[in-house]
């Protein structure tokens, strides 16, 4: 039998762009009906994401959380788990680093806070992320159904906590105080001024520094240790995993854990970065943009990375255009969903036309090839 | 026989230059076969020749990318089943297509309904399964639910199936893989029956000696080309396996007497019962020396699997004691899979797509599967990749298998090669006991030929070898016992000099022939 392949190139780069064009086409309708030229729109979202430091600054703090939220998904779907718990983890994530802030915000050195608060996101994200892993584990209650009960619990938890626990006594907001101010994550905007690169005032801050770190421990992590090559097994074919000795439970596990702590990450960006005090509902759905960020980035980190890109861009270009056009803010959300439509759901639309059509000029250039030869 | 005059007017299919591909892959091509009515035709093919494309495509499944397709002398499009059945095609499929608790008759029924009420369907299949039944020889239960019928009577059912709809011309795809030899004989009695009646009856298959024993015309598939087509009389096993492989093939394995020393694995009143209750092992008991290889014959869901996954610590023992390299193994003394292996012990599993192997893994990677924890593998965090690579590389050179690429993906792997691959990760290691389940299904026969040498090879250096295989003519030539299990339980044990499919055959039915008693009551006495 003759066997061709298609290159990982028509997969990785080519399909996906396909896709997002496709996505961009469609968008455009949108805007058509909406009495908007598409083209205008376009170059309103480009400018607004990343015409002046203001606008990429704002798509650059986004795009973190999306890599945190996304490395989350991504981890625990190489177990074969479907973690949609992100926003959860992630708000559990922000109770940690809101409880570091303000007990030791003033009184210890940043320096020495920050790795502390690094370590209460991680634990305190990863802790939510224990009990399903390990009903799953060793329960077999399935962790898609559990996860999303504990965003609930979660957000009822958080509330709980906010109003009668950490609202500084006096206030109407239901929000805490605010923290000291020698235990924020320096913005991006500080940073560089200090080095005497000017730039405009926005939130981004140093954890997309930490972020990117992060997406490159996954990748060691996932294929370069043996309990990486165990977590793929366990996703790939559990009973070849058992066959091989491996133990599912505890891999299953470890792999929740791994993605919870990456999803209690994302509070360092909001909270300790932008907000400096933990909010109501301050994970607002990226939680479960990470889900599509890890499928259109194929669940690797450089490919969450750049999708992340696109998501930021996709929030802040998005906002940029309800202040220009007016349209109503959720056209964000119409925007997303048109690329998880076409990028997620609809993926294998283009999958066969792009290979065989690849195969064909492939197998023709070889036979012009052969023919000259 | 009916009298075959005027042979060209006299074809019930005729492909012509029938091409298919699957994006990369062409799976048949330019496929010229004519079968004539009323006769037996098999197709024989190694895995991936293409045999089961091209009954697809004349059962609609697929249609062709070139070529036609004729019924009769009469160009057909088949674009789905049902053009095929009503042009008077049945197919019989590998894997039965049955609802389990609906009854044979309720089978039958289903989806060849006729009017608004069931009665009268139900009443009009019954009187017609009747009559099939006694033209045929094919008796079936008609009112009892198809899950608590045998294998053989389920097959039954899927031929009345075709029957039913008017089939005049019958595909059987690989129809004896389930069967003991007694069911496959009376299979081919039905088919004889149903071929002096005229119907035209397509049997693919892997198995030479079937192929030899009932067909007229035998048409040879390789890497999706027809190769060959011969009449049946005229023709060998040698020959026809020469044509599959496209090389001379030894189809006899050769082996020196054994030297059997001390017993490396011992079974004792091993009882497991699956969750639904099921009891799947009922009191086994067996042992296995150095030197020698002990095959459990059987039909394939009587208890082998199961006891491969208790004896390798994927099950758990539940009652019953195992004796392994000189480790007992109890309800309270559990060993895992990976404490197994330590103690040098090997397992080539049954199905190397569900267990052996992970396919979308990079070979290295699945090569190190189960001993990806080994020190010469890891670093302190990170794996060797480079070390893991270089091993893999070095194993498939000596080992042959084909393309020597670590880095290519598993599945992309030929099926022989890929058993070669799992072979090669358990037998490097050197094991003192080694379980060997299936070791060669779905391998094309030149791999087989290397792989029944390296087990024997195994025992000659000593190991003692487990072998389980639903494929009688491997556990005659390679074990040098055999057990046959049936419904959990050890039926009995002969020497593999006095055993023939005759007596294995009836073993597995669950039936003890005399002669067999004969040598139990010997050994005992």
């Amino acid at each position: 039998m003759s066997q061709q392949h298609v290159p990982a190139w028509i997969h990785v780069i080519v399909i996906p762009l396909a896709n997002i064009l496709l996505a961009s086409f469609a968008a455009g309708l949108v805007f058509l009906y909406l009495d908007i030229n598409p083209l205008d729109a376009v170059s309103t979202m480009a400018y607004g994401a990343f015409g002046d430091s203001y606008g990429w600054g704002y798509t650059l703090y986004y795009t973190t959380s999306f890599i945190f939220t996304g490395l989350a998904v991504a981890v625990a779907f190489h177990c074969g788990l479907f973690n949609i718990g992100g926003e959860g983890q992630a708000y559990i994530g922000a109770l940690g680093v809101g409880l570091v802030c303000l007990g030791l915000g003033g009184h210890v050195p940043f320096i020495i806070l920050l790795p502390i608060s690094i370590i209460a996101a991680g634990v305190f994200g990863a802790a939510w992320a224990l009990i399903p892993a390990w009903l799953q584990a060793y329960r077999g209650s399935h962790i898609v159904i559990t996860t999303i009960m504990f965003n609930f619990i979660a957000s009822a938890l958080m509330g709980y906590l906010l109003v009668e626990v950490l609202k500084p006594v006096g206030t109407m907001s239901v929000e805490s105080a605010v923290f000291d101010q020698a235990s924020w994550i320096p913005k991006m905007w500080e940073v560089l001024g200090f080095f005497g690169i000017d730039l405009q005032k926005s939130p981004l801050n140093l954890s997309i520094v930490w972020a990117i770190l992060c997406a490159a421990g996954v990748y060691y992590f996932i294929w370069q240790t043996r309990w990486g090559y165990e977590i793929r097994s366990t996703g790939q074919n559990s009973s070849a995993a058992e066959y091989a000795g491996i133990n599912l439970g505890k891999t299953v596990v470890l792999a929740m854990l791994v993605s919870g702590m990456l999803a209690g990450f994302f509070a360092l960006n909001v909270v300790q970065g932008e907000a400096h005090q933990i909010k109501l509902s301050l994970v607002n759905g990226m939680g479960f943009t990470g889900i599509a960020v890890a499928l259109m980035g194929r669940n690797h980190p450089l490919g969450i990375v750049i999708a992340s890109l696109l998501f930021g861009f996709l929030y802040q270009g998005g906002g940029e255009l309800q202040f220009e056009y007016g349209v109503d803010p959720r056209i964000i959300v119409v925007l997303q969903g048109l690329v998880i439509l076409f990028s997620g759901a609809l993926e294998k639309m283009m999958k066969h036309p792009i290979e065989k059509l690849y195969l064909k000029l492939a197998s023709g250039s070889k036979k012009s090839a052969a023919a000259e030869a | 026989m009916t009298a075959q005059t005027d042979v060209a007017a006299q074809m019930a299919i005729e492909l012509r230059g029938i091409d298919k591909r699957f994006g990369a892959v062409h799976a048949n091509k330019h496929i010229d076969l004519q079968v004539e009515k009323g006769t037996i035709h098999g197709i024989v093919g190694e895995n991936g020749a293409g045999k089961s494309t091209l009954m697809s495509i004349i059962y609609g499944f697929y249609e062709a990318d070139e070529g036609d397709i004729l019924i009769d002398g009469k160009v057909t499009r088949i674009t789905d089943s049902k053009i095929a059945i009503a042009s008077g095609i049945g197919m019989v499929h590998q894997h039965f297509m049955l609802i389990q608790n609906m009854t044979a008759l309720e089978n039958v029924v289903l989806g060849a309904e006729r009017g608004f009420l069931i009665n009268e369907s139900m009443d009009h299949a019954r009187a017609e399964l009747v009559r099939l039944a006694k033209e045929y020889g094919l008796d079936v239960p008609l009112d009892v639910p198809v899950e608590r019928l045998s294998v053989g009577l389920q097959q039954r059912i899927e031929i009345l199936k075709a029957l039913y709809r008017g089939a005049r011309i019958l595909i059987l795809d690989e129809p004896t893989g389930v069967l003991t030899p007694q069911e496959t004989e009376h299979l081919f009695k039905v088919l004889d029956s149903l071929k002096e009646q005229g119907t035209t009856v397509m049997l693919i298959t892997h198995k030479l000696q079937e192929i030899m024993a009932a067909t007229d015309n035998v048409s040879v598939m390789r890497r999706g080309e027809m190769v060959a087509h011969v009449k049946t009389r005229e023709t060998s096993r040698e020959q026809l396996a020469e044509l599959m492989v496209g090389r001379k093939v030894l189809l006899r394995v050769e082996k020196g007497e054994p030297n059997p020393a001390e017993k490396l694995l011992e079974v004792e009143g091993l009882t497991w019962t699956a969750s639904d209750g099921v009891v799947k092992l009922d009191n086994v008991n067996l042992n296995v020396r150095a030197g020698e290889i002990v095959g459990i014959a059987g039909v394939s869901g009587n208890g082998q699997s199961e006891l491969l996954d208790v004896l390798s610590g994927i099950k758990n023992v539940q009652s019953g004691t195992i004796r392994l390299n000189g480790h007992e193994i109890n309800q309270g003394h559990q060993l895992n899979p990976s404490q197994v292996r330590d103690i040098k012990v090997g397992h080539i599993p049954e199905d190397r797509h569900k267990m052996g192997l992970i396919n979308s893994f990079n070979a290295d990677e699945a090569f190190i599967l189960g001993f990806h924890r080994k020190p010469e593998y890891n670093g302190k965090i990170f794996t060797k990749r480079q070390a893991i690579n270089r091993d893999c590389a070095e194993k498939m050179d000596k080992w042959d298998v084909r393309p020597q690429d670590p880095n290519l993906k598993t599945a992309n792997f030929s099926g022989g090669n890929q058993q070669k691959l799992v072979i090669a990760r358990e037998m490097e290691q050197d094991p003192d006991v080694l379980l060997v389940g299936q070791p060669t299904r779905g391998v094309d026969i030149g791999a087989i030929e290397a792989i029944h040498n390296r087990i024997i090879q195994m025992r000659d250096k000593g190991k003692a070898v487990l072998l389980v295989s639903v494929e009688l003519e491997e556990i005659m030539s390679l074990a040098d016992r055999i057990l046959v299990m049936f419904d959990g339980k050890i039926v009995g044990e002969v020497p593999a000099s006095k055993a023939n499919e005759q007596i294995l055959g009836l073993m597995m039915a669950n039936i003890v022939p005399d002669e067999v008693k004969a040598l139990q009551q010997e050994a005992s006495a």
